[in-house]
């Protein structure tokens, strides 16, 4: 025995020890992994498809893609000129924010002027807004042109999910990706395929 | 060859030979008297002094009724909300046992937030016990963790939405944000994947992370000894010629063992009124939203976390957004949490015990204290409860100014210590405990 430190025996003790903290580290990741989504979940959160012909102007349709709520409303020439009328008030007017596919970055963020297809969840903290009418000016302020208000932190945002100044949440609302499969079909999550 | 050392075991009667067998086997005896029976305390803990040993009997309630509730409810999204109902309407005593778990959840955090007033106050967190104070933090973090855990088991709407604000507070961390509440949730949304998951947070990982800590906790406690009321080590007392303990110490047993059950009784008086006469507190410990069932395309009005988060949900809520990104608010809200980590560097004042510290000190606490409550408070109500302030001040929402200036005054409170406890007057310790 001597007190001299064995260097050569030091470095093997160092890797060992390096290599069992890989090993640690390696075997921590397929638990890890295992709290992703599950092949079910993913398969659950396929492209869902939506029947647009019994939609009356004015009205919203809500739908389910991914537990999420998706609206699809048709805005009628009234509700599209509430949002020019917004203009003024709204934090990103020109959608700068990728929050939509390319071929939504336009004024009425959609495919057509007349269908609005909106992820239904808010930018702040993920609850779901309200529709309030162009007629809510009572409760939502003269200038209010139509939109939508969210109850938990109050937030608003008006037909086009474009999100007021000077509320909680932060950017517009999500615009999914979509696709036309015909005039009354919508294919909600997917816009590889279709027309 | 240490139990040949040992004295043979006396006091137990017929038992001697029993505990003394244990005893050679075991450090049964040593074990007792370090952590308790002959653990030396100052004679002068007070009222403050209740609420660590009513902390460690709540956290016992809170497992044997949450071991009877595991026995009937299903962690399965299109089960569990019957299920919870199954307990309160069918199984015997059910109600009973889910009243008080529930009930048990609040008084955990009333107990725990004493207890660490407590600290504020006598400076329990000083040198020698930063580490005993670094537990206590751990132990916090993993209660609100295990409280949230388990707020989405009843799979009401509240439980839905609750859990879906906060997942989604992970998303807003740069980068890796939406990857990361994904993986949480494990689905991209609350879902069944999510709740199973709660469910083996709540009942196991978390209980068991929890008791390790308390047992480091009470480790740490027992070694550096309590501090008191006056803030003075009767550690460096001299030793008493008789008893041969420090001038001002105690045993625990029985002095403490007493007092103790006496808090304890008093306790269960108000518990069980609560329990029985009024379980949901006025919507403070049970919210009316969480008996719908979850649905996640239904947004309540109105949501609020549980009474024991809105001090920080209203920091949260008080930071505006920056850069279209509302992590600055996130990151506040954390930041809020773990600077009490830091609270034993950043106070620097001679004296430990708010008895001889100065008025800064005093109104110092006071501010935080009313700031706290105030907070919370903000927390459980829609951001306009008191309305808005007129178009000269830009129509801002009052209740969200006094929130920013609440949370300003938070952090005030910890950032601005290491000044204001140093230059504050201080009166002179006293050698003995008063």
């Amino acid at each position: 025995m001597t007190d001299q430190v064995n260097s050569g025996r030091r470095k093997v003790v160092a890797i060992t020890a390096a290599a069992g903290a890989c090993a640690g580290v390696a075997a921590a990741l397929p638990f890890a992994a295992s709290m992703l989504p599950s092949e079910r979940a993913k398969a659950l959160g396929a492209p869902v498809e939506a029947d647009i012909s019994g939609l009356a102007p004015g009205e919203m349709q809500i739908l389910e893609w991914r537990g999420k709520p998706v609206w699809i409303i048709r805005r009628t020439p009234e509700m599209l000129a509430g949002i020019k009328k917004s203009e003024g008030n709204l934090a990103d007017p020109k959608s700068e924010v990728p929050q939509q596919p390319a071929y939504a970055q336009n004024e009425f963020r959609s495919i057509k002027d007349e269908y609005a297809v909106l992820v239904g969840v808010c930018t702040h903290l993920g609850c779901s807004p309200q529709f309030k009418s162009l007629d809510a000016q009572a409760e939502m302020g003269a200038d209010w042109g139509g939109g939508f208000y969210c109850p938990c932190h109050g937030s608003k945002f008006d037909f086009a999910g474009h999100v007021y100044k000077g509320v909680p949440a932060p950017i517009n609302l999500q615009v999914p990706p979509y696709t036309y499969l015909s005039d009354t079909k919508i294919l909600i999550g997917d816009d590889t395929k279709g027309a | 060859m240490a139990a040949a050392e040992k004295p043979p075991v006396t006091g137990f009667g017929p038992l001697n030979c029993v505990v003394g067998w244990v005893d050679a086997r075991f450090p049964l005896i040593k074990l007792w008297e370090e952590q308790w029976g002959k653990y030396i305390a100052p004679k002068n803990f007070n009222f403050w002094y209740y609420f660590g040993s009513l902390a460690a009997f709540v956290l016992v309630l809170q497992i044997v009724t949450g071991i009877f509730l595991t026995m009937n409810y299903k962690p399965d999204a299109t089960q569990a909300f019957a299920s919870v109902e199954y307990i309160m309407r069918e199984v015997p005593f059910g109600w009973l046992i889910r009243y008080m778990h529930s009930t048990g959840a609040s008084a955990f955090f009333i107990v725990v937030y004493l207890h660490m007033f407590r600290s504020l106050l006598y400076g329990s967190h000083r040198q020698p016990r930063e580490l005993l104070w670094i537990f206590g933090v751990l132990i916090y973090l993993c209660l609100m963790g295990e409280a949230f855990f388990g707020y989405l088991l009843p799979w009401g709407q509240m439980s839905f939405w609750g859990a879906q604000v906060i997942v989604n507070l992970f998303g807003s961390v740069p980068f890796i944000g939406p990857d990361l509440s994904e993986w949480i949730r494990g689905d991209y949304v609350i879902s069944d994947a999510t709740l199973n998951r709660f469910f083996a947070f709540h009942v196991i990982a978390i209980p068991l992370v929890l008791i390790g800590l308390v047992a480091a906790h009470l480790t740490a406690l027992h070694e550096v000894g309590s501090n008191n009321p006056d803030g003075v080590e009767i550690k460096k007392q001299p030793k008493d010629p008789q008893t041969g303990l420090p001038l001002d110490g105690i045993y625990s047993h029985p002095y403490y063992t007493i007092k103790d059950l006496y808090g304890v009784a008093v306790f269960l008086f108000v518990f069980a009124i609560v329990v029985f006469f009024a379980p949901e507190m006025g919507g403070y410990f049970l919210e009316a939203n969480n008996f719908i069932p979850a649905d996640s395309l239904k947004t309540p009005p109105h949501i609020a976390p549980v009474w024991y988060f809105t001090p920080y949900y209203s920091i949260l809520r008080a930071i505006p957004p920056l850069f279209n990104s509302q992590f600055p608010g996130v990151a506040a809200m954390g930041a809020a949490t773990l600077i009490l980590f830091f609270l034993p560097w950043l106070d620097r004042s001679p004296v430990k015990s708010i008895r001889y510290r100065g008025p800064i000190y005093k109104v110092a606490l006071t501010a935080f204290v009313v700031t706290f409550l105030l907070l919370g408070y903000l927390g459980t109500e829609p951001t306009n409860v008191w309305g808005q302030f007129g178009p000269w001040l830009g129509n801002v929402e009052r209740a969200t100014v006094i929130a920013r200036i609440g949370t300003l005054i938070y952090f005030a409170f910890f950032v601005l210590m290491p000044w204001y406890s140093r230059i504050d007057k201080v009166k002179p310790e006293p050698q003995r405990l008063t």
